[in-house]
């Protein structure tokens, strides 16, 4: 770069050069949501990034000091919300730690599936806005075309197609409804020729591969200093799957190959989301083929509502554990508990102090985005502005769970 | 989470030449508690022990256990990336709360620190840039404290708020401010 500056100058004039701060955001196409990004420039060169988040802060940690363990549900739906079935998941999983019980077998088996069908939304998002903020639109409206999909489906399950609020402590809200196993065959059967085609469409695409190969390297001991995790920590070739190395719900049951890519640039990290789709889609097969009958709730009406109500209307007791359930939610033991799931955007941990009473003491989210959008910290350093940009698209972060 | 731990963590972790107390295996973590001015020590050796290697940082977090004394808590989880066991270090701090920082043992700590500082105030000391993460400049109080009202204090901007002048930093930490909100 210096070189050709030294060309093009003229001779015997001196070159009047100045740092440049600007401002990129918080509105601004390629920041994903509100981030506000200043930049110092030389040139056409990031000296320094500076991300002032917060735009988006709504106190979830706080808020949730305020409300029963049920009432949390749908705070952590807005916290990733490509994919809320995740975040669910991770609550209660905590929570269900606290309290000692266990989802029924086929809840956990609805749950792993609901979660791979948000990894799969969540990654579709970023397998086509990657190549948008890089300047190929098409990608983006066929991945929008295949989440629509998803949503119809997440549709079919909980009635809602963003915030689906759908697990419960101790299982899931409702049993899956008659005609959606055929759909979410059906499903499963086209989507892998789709993800054929985004790869026909980006993987030879010269601008795509210039701009992203090489681009944004991070090596593996970074990506653990700046601890990143899922598959942006993959692509460095870090081999961590929490899905896989601490099992929780019935992953342990499934089969499925966890993805490493050794690079450590922005084409990595999109190669790494495409290729988890594929496994996702496998894991949902699996699932639904080993799908036992069964409750989808346990049954401790302290804790889940009854799922034959005509008790409540018979049996004085069961009335009287139901109004207290819904007027002033259940007691959770007292203790800590910290539980990590393995998110579409990394390690997702909710880290809950109980004082015995029904609402929690401290709440504490580990966002993986949070941690993740960091990195660009670390990696952005003397590096061309239009690469940040590359960069922040393969980093992915989310800012709902960004800010919390 | 497994659960499962080798024997000799425990062991190990004692060897430390500092004053570490063993708080207990709970729901699949062992917890120690050290005194702040150990911490960084305390995170190099797990980091750096070669039988031990907890080399990433999932997650640091301020707690504040409001009226009790010593009032605030630094939480660290740490995950070893070779051996994958969780660990959790809990630190007791006083009135106004500082605890040095961790940063120079793992670069994540950064925001993590940030976002304790702007929510409970714990100042890390040491840390390169510890400016508020999520509140804007200029903001006064640490809304995450117990004694923060839950929908802020009231002002131009906000009319459903909490009575009272908003507090400056030295009077959080005597007033008895209620509970806003719900």
């Amino acid at each position: 770069m210096t070189e050709v500056t030294e060309l093009m100058r003229p001779e015997g004039e001196a070159l009047n050069t100045k740092e440049v701060l600007l401002n990129l955001g918080p509105q601004h196409p390629s920041t994903h949501g509100v981030l506000r990004l200043v930049l110092q420039l030389d040139g056409e060169y990031v000296e320094r990034v500076d991300p002032h988040i917060g735009y988006l802060h709504r106190g979830t940690e706080k808020l949730a000091e305020s409300f029963t363990y049920t009432q949390i549900f749908p705070l952590t739906d807005r916290l990733d919300y490509l994919c809320p079935p995740s975040n669910n998941l991770a609550f209660a999983l905590a929570v269900e730690k606290l309290l000692g019980i266990e989802a029924p077998i086929r809840a956990q088996y609805i749950r792993v599936m609901m979660a791979e069908l948000a990894r799969i939304s969540g990654h579709l998002l970023i397998t086509g806005a990657l190549p948008m903020d890089l300047g190929a639109m098409t990608a983006l409206l066929y991945a929008m075309r295949e989440r629509e999909m998803i949503m119809d489906l997440l549709e079919m399950i909980t009635g809602a197609r963003m915030h689906t609020s759908y697990c419960r402590v101790g299982g899931v809200r409702e049993d899956l409804p008659d005609g959606f196993l055929p759909k979410i065959r059906e499903f499963c059967e086209i989507f892998p020729s789709r993800i054929r085609d985004y790869e026909r469409l980006i993987e030879n695409n010269r601008v795509f591969l210039s701009r992203t190969q090489g681009v944004g390297v991070i090596s593996a001991t970074d990506a653990i200093d700046l601890g990143l995790s899922g598959p942006n920590l993959r692509a460095s070739g870090v081999d961590w799957d929490i899905r896989r190395d601490e099992p929780y719900e019935i992953y342990d049951r499934l089969d499925f190959n966890v993805i490493t890519r050794e690079e450590g640039d922005c084409y990595a990290r999109w190669l790494c989301r495409v290729d988890e789709m594929r496994e996702s889609i496998r894991l949902i097969e699996q699932c639904i083929e080993q799908m036992p009958e069964g409750p989808f709730q346990v049954d401790i009406p302290t804790i889940a509502f009854p799922v034959d109500k005509e008790r409540v209307h018979c049996s004085m007791e069961a009335l009287i554990q139901h109004f207290d359930l819904s007027a002033y939610g259940f007691d959770v033991p007292k203790g800590e508990v910290y539980s990590v799931i393995e998110a579409p955007k990394g390690e997702l941990g909710f880290y809950i102090i109980s004082d015995g009473s029904p609402k929690p003491f401290r709440m504490k989210v580990r966002a993986p985005s949070f941690v993740n959008l960091q990195a660009l910290f670390g990696v952005t350093k003397a590096r061309y502005l239009a690469d940040m940009i590359a960069v922040l698209g393969s980093l992915d972060p989310v800012m709902a769970e960004v800010d919390k | 989470m497994t659960g499962e731990r080798p024997v000799d963590l425990a062991a190990i972790i004692e060897s430390f030449a500092g004053a570490v107390e063993n708080l207990g295996a709970a729901h699949g973590i062992c917890a120690f508690a050290v005194p702040p001015e150990q911490i960084v020590d305390f995170c190099r050796f797990l980091k750096e022990h070669p039988a031990l290697e907890f080399n990433f940082l999932s997650d640091i977090c301020g707690v504040d256990h409001h009226p009790e004394t010593p009032r605030f808590e630094t939480v660290y989880h740490l995950y070893s990336l070779k051996n994958k066991w969780r660990v959790r270090i809990k630190c007791r701090l006083g009135d106004p709360p500082h605890i040095p920082s961790v940063t120079g043992v793992w670069r994540t700590a950064n925001w993590h620190e940030r976002e304790a500082w702007d929510m409970y105030g714990i100042r890390f000391e040491g840390h390169p840039d510890l400016r508020r993460i999520y509140m804007w400049e200029g903001f006064e109080g640490f809304p995450q404290r117990k004694d923060f009202p839950l929908r802020g204090y009231k002002d131009k901007l906000n009319p459903f708020g909490a009575e009272g002048p908003p507090p400056t930093q030295a009077d959080l930490a005597t007033r008895d401010i209620p509970q806003g909100g719900r």
